[in-house]
């Protein structure tokens, strides 16, 4: 049987003689993000900003009657209501937001809640509750800012490890990968309006995880090659990395796309915002080993013998025998 | 590579063989059968956004606990300075800004009142509960230590988890989850329970009982203008009260509180057959109650639930033996409700629902079946997709992916984790990783065969020199999840928790077993050519 192989043998790609216009796009890319993120800002969900979000379905109807129940909560006087989609045609998620300055009312939340269910029921006896989630101003806050924290300490974390295990230059040229990745996941969810919750930054803090994998695999091989090839230029040596992981990259790439697929298919309507950041990482992060985590070693001035360990004496003495012993 | 000493082997086979095996309860309940009783069954927890259920988060004030202290403080220090002989006078007390404060007439009485106070400021062993400090010579100042604040408050936390736990076991059928955070808050997790309203009712009233003595001398004008005479408060009449909306003057000292109850039972009033809620003190209850009532013939007393007066009923005779009758226009349900968390004992604070999640049981099973669905087609496409791609080494690596799915369940139901709607994410992206480590050295091994190295060699070459970078990439996800884990909240928790489980299972099967099986291989057939 034939086997299949979906990058041929041998390749030669000069990945790095394009780094100088890929490393433009991605800072126009990586500033457009922020400036997205500023401007038109995230779409927090509830976790982040307080107030409630009710999973409701509509038993036996084909569809929601959205602008009657946006009618029923808005006359609560909480605010006008978000409706969105949710599943099946006659599902609903409704979110209502806290008002500002609620901080200091940690049960209005509840309270909010309890209103809009019993009106909700009251008004529509064929609704069913799914779910319900009320969070209030200070527990909202706590979350955003943990969650920020999480983020933060993973990005530093993971690069002093790098640093430790490789040296300082991977380690920055990680800590820009990921922040490479990480701005433009915001970028992509400042511009969709998906909403972005906890969930979401167990998403990013994924994409870190395999964003890494990738520039690891690649850097594990730069420091190896720079051992074997003392005389070879630093471009050079990176694209000749480049390609000798290239099949591995692929197929990784592949097998988590074949298991996000079916997720974002057929997965849980409430894992699908999840499901598409992560899918996304998994472009961005291969993009981001290869164009962002690798020239910058070049412009960071790595050495071809930055991992060439210095021999003592007695190496030397062993090494000499041992070659001696070899070559009769 | 080929040297698999035998104990080794042993001993791998051995390990997964147990942890595949503790993962068939949790496969077999998960696929809607029934796992015989009879057996050790540990499994994985379903979170409630798959099982069904609600959480609540209560948070106390913690600024309360400054309050009561400074009450009961201020009961202390009357009650000692006045029985002392000769009496301290003191005067002009306030517990404005968290301390208590008061005047004594001379200089001359504030040693005195220090000696005196001694005994209430130490806390136990060498600790000091409170500060005293006297300030323009004749006012003492005391105020509570920030150590005897967080004591209290971390008392009144653990008495108060152990009231929700009476509450909640009083009306059966839940298998609640009750948990003390941080400092000052509460998580109840309630499997099956939908209707997050009852909860909240139930766990929500303070259920704090008093009884005091309405201030007669108060002017009606000013209680209606909210200006309370010295020593009284103004507190308003409950919503089911029949003086709803007006307020009452009552004594702020002096009064009874509910702590010495011994029952509380729902029932009627033989006159009006009206619910009501019949309580019951204990000795030292029934002995303050019938002193209170003795002194009090004539005049009206207030009984206070949450700082709301349900009712005021004057003492027409002493009340003995320590029953007495709790009426304040009840519904039955009401005064049911109000009789279950009398009988379970106050909350030591006020607990405010600052979160709740609820999920129904229906959207959890559909969860979990779609979950299963995507797992189950992702799974079986990489199985595929490994087998065309590897040939024989693709057939192990799909080995050690099925080992994988089973020893994560495995693990997570040894250590009794909880598999959450993100878990179940988590899971299908390790599934998609799982394979990563094999990739790499399938890719190394293809490599090392094109540079014309013998097979034996191309294969140890490809296990030795990937194994650096699949430890490397995957120490930094352990990080990444590991971090995801601490500052992560409920449902994220558990994706951190499958992702970091994941990681370790998926390294050890992709990479010590299926070497055990590709030595085991190359031993027995010693090929010149493999196909790769």
């Amino acid at each position: 049987m034939k086997l299949l192989k979906l990058v041929p043998d041998n390749t030669n790609i000069g990945f790095l003689q394009w780094r100088l216009p890929f490393y433009i796009v991605s800072l126009l890319l990586i500033s457009g993000s922020w400036a997205l993120v500023l401007t038109n800002g995230l779409n927090l969900g509830v976790d982040f900003v307080g107030g409630q979000m009710i999973r409701v379905t509509f038993v036996g109807q084909p569809e929601v009657p959205v602008a009657k129940m946006r009618k029923e909560i808005s006359a609560l006087g909480y605010g006008d209501p978000i409706i969105q989609s949710y599943g099946g045609s006659n599902q609903a998620a409704i979110r209502v937001k806290l008002p500002a300055g609620s901080e200091q009312k940690p049960d209005l939340a509840n309270t909010m809640t309890s209103k809009i269910v019993d009106t909700l029921k009251a008004d529509h006896p064929k609704i069913r509750i799914d779910g319900i989630d009320s969070v209030s101003g200070k527990v909202s806050s706590e979350l955003f800012s943990k969650g920020l924290m999480a983020l933060g300490f993973a990005m530093v974390a993971i690069s002093i490890y790098i640093w430790i295990r490789f040296e300082w230059q991977f380690g920055v040229g990680a800590l820009f990968a990921l922040f490479h990745d990480t701005s433009l996941t915001l970028g992509f969810f400042a511009l969709t309006q998906l909403e972005f919750d906890l969930n979401i930054v167990a998403a990013i803090l994924t994409i870190i995880g395999y964003s890494l994998n990738d520039t690891i695999v690649v850097y594990d091989r730069i420091r190896e090659n720079l051992k074997k090839y003392r005389k070879m230029p630093l471009p050079e040596l990176l694209d000749l990395s480049v390609n000798e992981t290239l099949a591995r990259t692929v197929m990784t790439s592949l097998t988590l796309l074949i298991a996000l697929i079916p997720l974002l298919i057929f997965g849980p309507a409430s894992l699908f915002g999840l499901a598409a950041a992560i899918t996304l990482g998994i472009f961005i992060g291969t993009y981001s080993s290869i164009y962002m985590a690798a020239p910058i070693l070049i412009w960071m001035g790595v050495k071809s013998d930055s991992f060439v360990p210095t021999e003592t004496r007695e190496d030397r003495q062993e090494r000499l025998a041992r070659e001696g012993g070899a070559r009769p | 590579m080929l040297d698999f000493p035998r104990w080794k082997k042993l001993w791998l086979w051995g390990l997964v063989l147990f942890v595949s095996v503790a993962s068939l309860p949790t496969i077999v309940s998960l696929s809607g059968g029934q796992w015989p009783a009879s057996l050790p069954s540990p499994k994985v927890n379903l979170g409630l956004d798959l099982a069904g259920g609600s959480q609540i988060l209560l948070e106390a004030d913690p600024h309360q606990i400054v309050t009561q202290k400074l009450e009961t403080m201020e009961e202390s220090v009357r009650t000692k300075l006045r029985q002392a002989s000769p009496a301290v006078r003191i005067g002009d007390i306030s517990t404005k800004d968290d301390k208590l404060s008061f005047m004594v007439s001379s200089p001359a009485d504030v040693d005195r009142a220090r000696e005196l106070l001694t005994p209430l400021i130490n806390g136990a062993g060498l600790t000091r509960d409170w500060t005293l400090s006297v300030v323009d010579e004749t006012r003492i100042v005391l105020t509570p230590t920030p150590e005897s604040l967080a004591k209290g408050l971390d008392q009144a936390m653990d008495s108060a988890k152990d009231v929700i736990d009476r509450r909640i076991n009083a009306i059966g059928t839940l298998e609640p989850t009750i948990i003390r955070q941080d400092t000052d808050r509460i998580v109840v997790q309630a499997p099956g329970q939908q209707n997050p309203e009852a909860l909240k009712k139930l766990i929500g009233q303070t259920a704090k009982l008093e009884f005091k003595l309405v201030d007669m001398n108060a002017l009606p004008s000013d209680v209606a203008a909210g200006k309370a005479p010295p020593g009284s408060e103004i507190l308003p009449y409950a919503s089911s009260s029949r003086f709803a909306g007006q307020s009452i003057a009552v004594r702020r000292l002096g009064g009874i509180k509910g702590d010495n109850l011994t029952n509380a039972q729902q029932g009627f009033d033989q006159q009006t057959n009206e619910p009501v809620v019949n309580i019951t003190f204990d000795q030292q209850g029934a002995d303050k109650f019938a002193r209170l009532t003795t002194e009090n013939v004539n005049k009206p007393f207030a009984i206070i639930l949450d700082g709301k007066v349900l009712s005021a009923p004057n003492i027409n005779e002493p009340i003995r033996g320590g029953q007495a009758q709790i009426a304040g226009g009840f519904t039955v349900d009401s005064a049911n409700e109000l009789a279950i968390a009398l009988r379970s004992g106050a909350l030591p604070v006020d607990l405010k629902v600052i979160e709740q999640r609820t999920v129904n049981p229906e959207l959890g099973k559909d969860s979990i079946r779609s979950g299963l669905i995507a797992l189950g087609v992702g799974t079986g496409l990489i199985l595929l997709f490994m087998l065309v791609t590897y040939g024989r080494f693709g057939f192990y690596a799909d080995g050690a992916l099925v080992l994988n799915v089973l020893m994560i369940l495995g693990v997570m139901a040894v250590l009794n984790a909880t598999l959450t709607l993100p878990g179940l994410a988590g899971f299908v992206l390790t599934i998609g990783a799982a394979v990563d480590a094999n990739v790499l050295i399938n890719e190394r091994i293809r490599e090392e065969r094109r540079r014309g190295r013998r097979v034996l060699q191309a294969v140890e070459t490809g296990y030795k020199e990937a194994s650096r970078a699949i430890y490397d990439a995957n120490i930094t996800n352990v990080i990444a999840a590991t971090l995801l884990f601490l500052f992560g909240q409920g449902p994220v928790k558990g994706f951190a928790v499958v992702l970091v489980i994941g990681v370790i299972t998926s390294v050890f099967t992709a990479v010590t077993i299926t070497r055990m099986w590709v030595a085991g291989w190359l031993r027995r057939h010693r090929p010149s050519e493999i196909h790769i």
